[in-house]
């Protein structure tokens, strides 16, 4: 029996203006799985993501959470299954206070009292931030943002967290920061990022887009060492992986 | 734009003054809320010519300021701020209005000046009660509390996204103005009609942003209604500061203290 939880099943998007975002993507994401989709700008990373929860609806194809196909009827369910971090926490962080933001997705789940208390509780915990539960998002830093945003939807207990450039705009302590919290999240994960080395860390598996079809998919390690592939898609190996700038070694 | 930043940090400053702990701070919100309305009603119910009569209600900021361990100085300049627009609301009134209306020794003043007086002194009063209930209580809490003394949750749910997304969109503008500014290099750059962009640019940010929040919101259940966690009691305390405080405005609007206390010392003294 298979135990693929995520399928992407020879997925097409154009976009109204005639932009064929998406032409032929499949691939699948198993339970605990860590993947990472990289590509160029453009190569329709972000059209992928927001198919994840039915955000954008296929042109054709499918996009399958536990082998139910996502569509209309069933959205609110694979909102709940696919937990998305977004690339601006600005977008995500819409509530007065961090604690009121963390709650927003169980409260319309239908916790309430205590029961609602620990689960922000807890998920303010996994990312170090129960200290900023009573501030104002505007108040935080670019880091504490970004983990606050990830236990909002953390505390929703997703199955499947899927991330658009979390390591984008932190500095080097609250990237490094953010990569120990993914190595320990074993959620299934799908990160998209232009940070490689981030990748190299946190992903065991990569997708390469490239121009809305999926050029390549296997271990990280492999495809970062296939030069040509990278450079074919506007891409570079990751800088842990290039030689030292001095000595060339 | 250093203007708008300052305002920026100003209003984050009002919002950390909102966290602290006297025991005002600690009072149901619907409390404060219920008091300052009817405050409010009280001091903008007065006729045009009585001046007198408000001067005793700046005893209402001034216990919740003095209570609330507020900077008072930091409030008289926001009060400040508001000044020139009741000025501008009030400042025909003495050329129009030349009916002599006090005499003060030999200085004979106009019912103008009285009216102008007046519309500036309530100004004051009312606004420094708005600012003190936002320094005690917080934005997001006095919209909790509006809604739930009867508020409709879409105003409410405005106002909320309003304050949010109001740092947001002005540190958006401060950065386009500025970059706009290193290009014109001290000239007028197009002048209007690069700020028509500028702000047509805005706009448009705005709608994607708008978009982004909608599909975040989604993403985590939102289906129409906003939740929140019910919390804060309405008990003895808040009851007994509501009562207070609207008996207290009640008698002031009702009784002109401050001619109250002249004529009781003119009786004394004669």
């Amino acid at each position: 029996m298979s135990h693929h939880i995520l399928e992407i099943d020879h997925l097409r998007h154009v976009y109204p203006d005639g932009t064929e975002a998406l032409r032929e993507v499949s691939f699948s994401v198993c339970h605990g799985e860590s993947v990472a989709v990289i590509g160029a700008n453009g190569a329709g990373k972000s059209t992928l993501l927001a198919h994840l929860n039915g955000h954008l609806l296929p042109h054709s194809g499918e996009v399958r959470i536990g082998h139910v196909p996502v569509c209309r009827t069933n959205l609110d369910e694979a909102r709940r299954t696919v937990g998305m971090v977004f690339q601006d926490p600005d977008d995500q962080l819409f509530m007065p206070t961090v604690y009121e933001d963390v709650a927003f997705g169980p409260l319309n789940l239908g916790l309430s009292g205590p029961e609602l208390q620990n689960c922000v509780a807890g998920a303010l915990r996994r990312v170090d931030a129960e200290h900023l539960a009573g501030k104002a998002p505007y108040h935080l830093s670019a880091g504490e943002k970004r983990r606050v945003a990830i236990a909002t939807v953390l505390s929703m207990s997703p199955d499947i967290l899927v991330m658009d450039e979390p390591t984008n705009g932190l500095d080097p302590y609250a990237r490094r920061q953010l990569i120990g919290f993914l190595k320990d999240f074993h959620h299934s994960k799908i990160i998209t990022s232009h940070d490689l080395d981030m990748v190299l860390e946190v992903c065991e598996r990569t997708v390469v887009l490239s121009q809305g079809v999926v050029r390549a998919d296997g271990p990280t390690l492999e495809i970062f060492r296939d030069e040509a592939l990278l450079r074919e898609c506007r891409l570079e190996k990751p800088l842990s992986m290039q030689g030292c700038p001095v000595c060339g070694t | 734009m250093a203007s708008v930043h300052g305002a920026l940090l100003d209003l984050k400053r009002l919002d950390l003054l909102a966290r602290g702990g006297t025991s005002l701070h600690r009072l149901d919100p619907r409390a404060k809320v219920l008091a300052t309305l009817v405050f409010i009603v009280c001091v903008v119910s007065f006729g045009p010519y009585q001046l007198s009569a408000l001067i005793p209600f700046f005893i209402f900021p001034a216990c919740l300021i003095a209570a609330g361990r507020l900077p008072a100085g930091y409030l008289a300049g926001k009060v400040a701020l508001v000044a020139p627009f009741a000025v501008a609301v009030g400042i025909c009134n003495p050329f129009f209005d030349r009916g002599i209306l006090l005499h003060l020794g030999p200085l004979e003043v106009s019912g103008g000046w009285v009216s102008f007086a007046s519309i500036v002194v309530r100004t004051a009063l009312t606004v420094t009660a708005a600012l003190t209930l936002t320094a005690l209580t917080g934005f997001a809490p006095i919209c909790r509390a509006l809604v739930r003394l009867g508020m409709p949750k879409t105003f409410a749910m405005q106002l909320l996204f309003l304050y949010r997304y109001l740092f947001v969109l002005a540190e958006e503008a401060g950065r386009a103005s500025r970059a706009r500014e290193l290009r014109s290099f001290g000239r007028k750059g197009k002048g209007l009609a690069s700020y028509a962009s500028l702000l047509g640019h805005l706009l448009l940010r705005t709608w994607q942003r708008a978009e982004r929040m909608h599909m975040a919101m989604l993403a985590r259940g939102y289906t129409g209604t906003f939740l929140a966690a019910e919390c804060g009691r309405f008990g003895a305390r808040e009851l007994l500061f509501v009562l207070f405080w609207s008996a207290l405005c009640i008698i002031m609007r009702l009784y002109n203290g401050a001619e109250l206390l002249g004529s009781l010392v003119t009786g004394y003294l004669s």
